[in-house]
């Protein structure tokens, strides 16, 4: 099980790719756990400058715009 | 990707340049004549809907291409510590390229703060990357060509400086939230995305130009739209009651009304436009479009998260006294 964490206030981008990292997760069969950051103090904890931003397991693996979907695919690659 | 490219390009130019012949067309075909309100409406419209899009297009994939040598963290690298003036120029200027979406102006702007960036210069920063963006360039000279595009450039750089300028000069970093003020991030998490190839930037341009343009082509289609209406159908000197330069309220009452607008250059350019050719002055739709998009209602209650009320206020007040002035000078000098 990963956990991961998208990083943002809400807006549509935020939203996007929260949407794009299910679908991804789902299709490679990979269990994960999602949270949704949206108090301002709590996403700038993970010292990004631009959001939306993607957590994996506590580590900042993304920042700023839509992620490419070959990108968060990488992210479910690796069996850990 | 990069074989294609050339073939796009050919296109472009091609499309670009036989965009009257491509509008002349669509009136043949639609047995209109030019001289009916219906037909000159028609005829705007199958005119100035390729050619913004293609301006559009060309212009959102090479700011693509140039972003990819920004990101956030490098700029702020190139600003920390930086002295007020000097500062503020490079804030300005680097607002321009830099990626930047409204919803980031937080996280952006304690990124900036905690590393050393002065309030001033981070100001700079904030005005002039919504205000000075690709999509209302672009805009502003596929319709009214590239004399008022450099114009709103510069004015846009100028009122970013200046502002900022005077922020700095007020020391109101009291007035910045409480826990704003104790984080100290140091850096930032670190940047993916510092070392591109070519066929990695030109795919951010095109991703760019996706992202950007599949959000605003149908509000541009609107625009003009709306636009074609207004053109071939509002009477002559039909704005020079209420928006000629000889109303003097007009610039005050186009900003006040931008305000609770929110930024939408895709939509509004194209009716501006159609306005000013029924006679609204350049400097009153110009300050109504900077305001728009420099000053909206949304982004500023994002702002309060991090800024109490007196630093925001001066914001609004510097910002818009900015705009007014512009506003006056285009009516005066045009």
């Amino acid at each position: 099980m990963k956990n991961v964490k998208i990083l943002g206030t809400g807006c549509r981008n935020c939203q996007t790719t929260r949407h794009l990292v299910e679908e991804v997760a789902q299709a490679k069969g990979v269990a994960i756990e999602l949270e949704k950051v949206e108090k301002i103090e709590d996403i700038m904890r993970y010292r990004i400058m631009a959001t939306p931003g993607v957590v994996i397991d506590g580590v900042v693996v993304h920042s700023g715009g839509i992620p490419e979907r070959n990108k968060v695919e990488s992210w479910f690659d690796l069996k850990n | 990707m990069l074989r294609g490219l050339p073939i796009v390009l050919i296109f472009w130019v091609l499309a670009y340049t036989h965009l009257t012949e491509l509008a002349d067309i669509s009136i043949a075909l639609l047995h209109l004549e030019r001289a009916s309100a219906l037909g000159e409406a028609i005829y705007f419209f199958c005119y100035e809907v390729p050619k913004v899009l293609l301006l559009l297009i060309g212009i959102v994939f090479v700011m693509g291409i140039i972003q990819t040598f920004f990101a956030p963290e490098r700029t702020r690298a190139l600003l920390a510590g930086r002295r007020l003036g000097i500062g503020n120029l490079m804030a300005a200027s680097l607002g321009i390229v830099t990626p930047f979406c409204s919803c980031s102006a937080v996280p952006l702007f304690i990124g900036f703060v905690s590393a050393g960036v002065p309030l001033g210069v981070t100001f700079s920063f904030l005005i002039s990357a919504p205000m000075v963006n690709e999509i209302a360039l672009a805009l502003l000279f596929g319709l009214f060509g590239w004399k008022v595009a450099a114009l709103y450039l510069v004015m846009g750089l100028l009122i970013a400086i200046v502002a900022g300028s005077i922020i700095g000069a007020l020391r109101m970093e009291q007035h910045l939230e409480d826990w704003v003020r104790a984080i100290h991030l140091g850096d930032a998490a670190a940047p993916d995305n510092t070392n591109f190839n070519w066929s990695q930037r030109i795919a951010a341009g095109i991703k760019h130009v996706r992202e950007i343009v599949g959000r605003v082509w149908l509000y541009v289609v609107i625009g003009v739209g709306l636009g074609a209406i207004i053109h071939g159908y509002v009477p002559e000197d039909f704005m020079v009651t209420f928006m000629g330069r000889e109303v003097w309220w007009a610039v005050p009452a186009a900003v006040i009304l931008g305000v609770p607008m929110y930024s939408n250059a895709a939509g509004i350019i194209p009716i501006v436009e159609a306005l000013i050719g029924k006679g609204a002055a350049l400097g009153t739709t110009l300050a109504f479009m900077m305001s728009v998009i420099a000053l909206s209602a949304p982004e500023l209650l994002i702002l309060r998260k991090v800024l109490k009320w007196p630093l925001i206020a001066t914001f609004v007040g510097v910002v818009a006294s900015g705009i007014l002035l512009v506003g006056y000078v285009f009516n005066w000098l045009l």
